[in-house]
């Protein structure tokens, strides 16, 4: 199982002490991950690395909303897999909340 | 180069076999110095999986012994953490290979819930900035993102279907926030923008700018007009949360005229085209489109 963590660099729709906690935890956690600057960003850009993500198996993904993250990497072209994929809401859900998700 | 292109330098932050780990503060501190300044960083450990490599540039971060052995068939740079400071490195190597760096653009584009869209196009009939376009499905799609105005959401508002997300926005449903029984019967109730401005969007326009001419050269009262134009645009406002900057942008009757002349033409060959391929399906009507 593969993690990403979405930093939301280009707005502040993400609580910072939320991502903030959760970067921190997972930084400690012992834990491969891959973070990114912004998906939404990787969506215009269509980036490529974007793909890898989609193909690359089973991965848990925190960054906002589950129906924003599909949408956004089928509009980069590279749509998520129907399986596999559990999108973590750090818009909504707690630093505890997600990082519990994230390592266990 | 649109604000779009380019690819993201990645760094790779390397703590294993030839390497000192760092600190947990030192290792948190990095890695968020460099997602705030747009870097994407993949944090390996052995025996557990990463996103695997792309053509992306790579920068290996660390407290190096020696430069690790790595297997790639692109550029990679090496830095070591106890003689450069993270950040900075990042900077240079992205100067170095020609990576994209961070703008203040926003990416605030919009994005298309296609479980939810019905394909109505009135987005695209919307859109004065060409924002949408259709594919050779004829199917809505994104075709100018670059075009889109910087927290508009004023597109969303007038889709029946909630189908138009801006990850960026504040709000549900519009921010991705899962639709709810609530909001479909509000964007029922909300002001559709024909009504708005009195029935047939360009009618309207066309009739608005007649009264305005007729004014100016009987009255010549400008201020009239200008009052009549912010209380048109104060009504745009409220309704569609769209923002002054955008509305001062606003295409003039003229251009929507001619946007909407080159519609029709398209919409045209289009017709003409699906009737001469072996396209079983009848050619969308002016209707559909909402012309």
């Amino acid at each position: 199982m593969k993690i990403l963590y979405c930093n939301c660099t280009y707005a502040k729709v993400v609580p910072k002490d939320v991502k903030q906690e959760v970067l921190r935890q997972l930084s400690d956690s012992g834990r491969a991950f891959d973070a990114v600057a912004d998906l939404c960003d990787m969506s215009a850009r269509k980036d490529p690395a974007l793909k890898k993500i989609a193909d690359g198996g089973c991965t848990k993904i925190a960054a906002c909303y589950p129906r924003a993250v599909k949408w956004l990497f089928h509009a980069a072209g590279t749509p998520l897999p129907a399986e596999g994929i559990e999108v973590l809401n750090m818009r909504e859900d707690s630093a505890e909340h997600i990082v519990k998700e994230l390592v266990t | 180069m649109s604000r779009t292109e380019g690819r993201n330098l990645r760094v790779v932050l390397y703590e294993g076999p030839g390497s000192t780990p760092l600190a947990d503060q030192d290792r948190y501190q990095v890695l968020s110095s460099l997602l705030d300044n747009g870097f994407e960083v993949t944090r390996p450990i052995a025996g557990q999986e990463v996103a695997p490599p792309d053509d992306a540039p790579v920068l290996v971060l660390g407290l190096l012994d020696g430069e690790p052995r790595v297997t790639a068939d692109h550029e990679v740079h090496f830095r070591n953490l106890a003689q450069v400071n993270a950040l900075d490195a990042a900077r240079e190597v992205r100067e170095a290979t020609g990576a994209r760096t961070l703008d203040a653009w926003k990416p605030w584009f919009p994005v298309i819930d296609f479980d939810r869209c019905t394909n109505c196009m009135q987005c695209l009939t919307f859109c004065l900035f060409d924002v949408y376009g259709v594919d050779a499905e004829q199917k809505i799609t994104v075709q100018n993102q670059d075009n889109c105005k910087t927290d508009c959401p004023a597109c969303s508002r007038v889709c029946p279907e909630v189908a138009i997300l801006f990850p960026k926005y504040g709000k549900g449903p519009i921010n991705g926030d899962v639709v709810r029984e609530q909001d479909i019967q509000r964007e029922a109730m909300k002001v559709d923008i024909s009504t708005l401005l009195g029935g047939d969007l360009y009618g309207s326009l066309r009739t608005r700018q007649r009264e305005a001419r007729k004014r100016f050269s009987t009255e010549r009262d400008e201020s009239k007009a200008l009052l009549e134009r912010k209380r048109c645009l104060g009504k745009l406002k409220k309704e569609l949360d769209i923002p002054d900057e955008v509305l001062m942008t606003l295409p003039s009757a003229e251009d929507i005229e001619e946007r909407a002349a080159r519609a029709k033409a398209k919409l045209a060959k289009r017709q003409a085209r699906s009737q001469t391929v072996n396209d079983s399906r009848p050619a969308p009507s002016e209707t559909e489109w909402g012309i």
